[in-house]
């Protein structure tokens, strides 16, 4: 079974790649395992970050696991079927 | 092949924005900490709870010495520096001499219970009505990961390199524990910062400590369990396990004494 | 001052030197106090925590020595006027507190009641770390204290430095008639904190790092905070007014310098000399910092020797030398002289023995 083609999708978030220092904990502490770092991109400082994809809870568990202060996080006043 | 999501720009449906960048108590959020370090995410934790508390406009921070000092610069706090260990004592001279005001102590574990054990036991048995904070990774941080009175049997460090070993280093103290026996202490608790529902389980506490403090009701306390990969010798990633299976198996997280508790 | 005819003179009251100093904090405004019992500061203590609750000031009697100074710091802080105090041994405890509160521009008044006089190093010297000066002030007598304490305060305030207090045993323990002046309130320094700043953007920092917080990840630049209070030291030093006590020096053979206690005796010893025909005559240092190193080169000036009288293996004495730089032989007429107590009570201190000393290097 393919999984679905849309992830139902209650958040997003804008992150501060800049400000990022590959430190992988937002990866880990993500419910709904919606982050994941970058291979081969890295910022300015060399580090590593990570991006998003759909099915974002809008939980903060990144935003309040961060040490960098790198997460901004939006809860979307309806939740939307957004194509992976 | 998974799509990203734009994470460079807010989102483009109707949202509210929950959480921002910086809390509202820190003025630049960029520091020179190593990445993954606990600290920050403790510090955030800390000023959140004074600000929900809307007690920013009469706080005063005092200050150890530690990683965490590079934050007394940054924040929307009025600061007070004390040297290493002594933050306690200088705590106690602002609160007796102006009790309006809410003092805090933003202290390590080398700083705390190294350096400064004398100060926090006896100005908790003063029952001073002042909220201590300690950042408990179980090592001196900021000269470069040594071993401190609470590591933990096992754990490698520059000064116990194969090892604390109770033999030859002696055992961890428990501060957490020795505070909550004395009775000028009105809360003692520990949290930790290697989750977040730790993260919010901590801000519960400071809250409540706070409150405490703000009722007169004691010497407060909260011991956060911090995140310390570079002091630990471990990859950033192994930081929040290593923190549970080590320093929370001896320095249990939960509330040891609560006298506002019904 | 407010709009009063001339207040009536204070009345003299028959009082311990523990007690006076203790009067003369509360007069000057000082509303902290902090400390921990030992001879022969423990009278001071006791002073404070009866009477400073009376004027709702508080008294707190510390752990050891160094919470009593980290006390007084946090009360400083506040702007408070505070204190805090010991003997020697005890101010080497507080010596990295001292040094650093220095570095954090902090109006501390610090006693160091001595047992005997061993500690002109230690206070003039820096006792502590780095590269700091205090203010050391040195009364000879209960009366002269009050007027130092007030000073000290004073000084204290106005160069955001800490003042160290030299007393010793005999000051602590010796009653004498003293009037203490009445005090006024001092108002509270903008940059004291209240919490009041916090939120606002611009919430206060007082730190022996810094003294504004950078707000960026670079954080603080100590060589600069350094430099700063360099310079705020090389402008106390500059305008701090040395003081001694002068008499009979003009013509004087033999010019004897003391300190504190010992300085009366040396006074009454010069007097009684004098009196006999001898060309003598004493300079007491009231600074020891800044060290009125001009009134004793100028006392010195046409005199055939000076002598150093103290009770220690010879401390002042350095200062003396390099304030006559040569221009007359320096004598040390001083040395240990202790009893079985070591509290500081010297068998020496006699205005005979003295008299002898001096008369010894009279018309060599």
């Amino acid at each position: 079974m393919s999984p679905p083609p849309t992830a139902l999708t209650r958040g997003s978030l804008v992150i501060d790649v800049e400000a990022c220092k590959g430190c992988n904990l937002c990866i880990d502490a993500c419910p709904p395992g919606v982050l994941s770092m970058t291979e081969h991109e890295v910022n300015s400082r060399g580090y590593r970050y990570p991006r998003l994809v759909p099915g974002c809870t809008g939980c903060k568990a990144c935003s309040q696991i961060c040490p960098d202060f790198v997460f901004q996080v939006y809860k979307y006043e309806t939740p939307a079927e957004v194509p992976r | 092949m998974t799509g990203f999501v734009p994470t460079d720009r807010p989102p483009s449906v109707p949202a509210r924005l929950v959480d921002d960048f910086v809390p509202a108590l820190i003025d630049v959020g960029a520091h020179h900490l190593c990445p993954g370090c606990g600290e920050p995410v403790a510090m955030r934790c800390a000023m959140e709870a004074v600000d929900e508390l809307d007690l920013v406009g009469r706080a005063i921070a005092v200050f150890g010495i530690g990683c965490y000092t590079a934050f007394s610069n940054n924040l929307d706090i009025e600061v007070l520096q004390a040297l290493h260990g002594r933050a306690p004592s200088v705590a106690t001279g602002v609160k007796r001499a102006k009790p309006e005001t809410i003092v805090l102590t933003i202290q390590g574990d080398g700083d705390m219970v190294s350096e400064g054990l004398q100060e926090v036991l006896h100005t908790a048995a003063r029952g001073e009505n002042v909220t201590c904070i300690m950042l408990n990774n179980g090592v001196f941080g900021e000269t470069g990961g040594h071993m401190t009175a609470t590591t933990v049997l096992g754990q490698r460090t520059k000064t116990s390199l194969e090892g604390r070993d109770a033999a030859r280093h002696g055992r961890p103290i428990l501060l957490s524990s020795l505070l909550a026996q004395i009775d000028g202490a009105g809360f003692v608790a520990r949290g930790a910062v290697n989750s977040a529902g730790n993260v919010a389980r901590t801000k519960k506490l400071l809250l409540r400590a706070l409150e405490v403090q703000t009722r007169g009701a004691g010497f407060s306390f909260v011991e956060i369990l911090t995140m310390c990969p570079t002091g630990w010798f471990i990859e950033t990633e192994e930081a929040p396990r290593y923190l549970d299976d080590n320093l929370a198996a001896v320095h249990a997280p939960g509330v040891l004494k609560d006298v506002l508790a019904t | 001052m407010t709009g009063s005819v001339s207040a009536p003179p204070a009345r003299a009251r028959l009082m311990q030197g523990s007690e006076a100093i203790a009067e003369a904090m509360i007069a000057a405004g000082c509303r902290f106090f902090a400390g921990y019992p030992m001879t022969p500061f423990t009278e001071v203590l006791e002073h404070m925590a009866r009477k400073l609750p009376e004027v709702g000031g508080v008294c707190m009697n510390a752990e050891s020595e160094i919470e009593a100074v980290g006390m007084a710091w946090g009360a400083a802080a506040t702007g408070t006027p505070a204190a805090t105090g010991s003997t020697g041994q005890g101010l080497s405890l507080m010596q990295e507190s001292l040094a650093e509160a220095t570095l954090a521009r902090l109006p501390l008044v610090v006693l160091n009641m001595a047992r005997a006089q061993g500690d002109y190093y230690q206070a003039t010297r820096g006792g502590g770390h780095g590269d700091y000066r205090h203010i050391v002030l040195a009364p000879a007598d209960a009366a002269e204290a009050v007027e130092l304490i007030g000073l000290a305060f004073d000084l204290a305030e106005r160069w955001r430095n800490p003042v160290l207090v030299m007393g010793d045993y005999y000051l602590a323990h010796t009653a004498r008639s003293v009037a203490i002046p009445a005090g006024s309130p001092r108002a509270t320094p903008e940059w004291a904190l209240d919490g009041s700043t916090g939120g606002t953007g611009q919430a206060k920092l007082v730190s022996f790092l810094g003294s504004d917080k950078q707000r960026d990840d670079v954080g603080y630049d100590l060589s600069r905070h350094y430099a700063a209070c360099a310079a705020a030291t090389s402008e106390m030093v500059r305008h701090v007014e040395p003081l001694a006590e002068v008499a009979f020096a003009d013509d004087a053979e033999v010019v004897v310098v003391a300190f504190g206690t010992p300085g009366k005796y040396v006074r009454a010893a010069v007097r009684q000399l004098r009196s006999e025909g001898a060309a003598v005559g004493y300079v007491r240092p009231v600074t020891l910092f800044p060290f009125p190193s001009e009134l004793v080169a100028e006392a010195a000036r046409g005199a055939r020797s000076v002598a150093v009288y103290e009770n220690n293996q010879g401390q002042m004495l350095d200062d003396v030398r390099l304030a006559v730089l040569g221009t007359a032989p320096v004598h040390f007429i001083g040395g240990l002289s202790l009893d079985s107590s070591g509290f500081g009570i010297a068998p020496d201190l006699e205005v005979g023995v003295l008299k002898a000393r001096i008369e010894e290097l009279v018309g060599r």
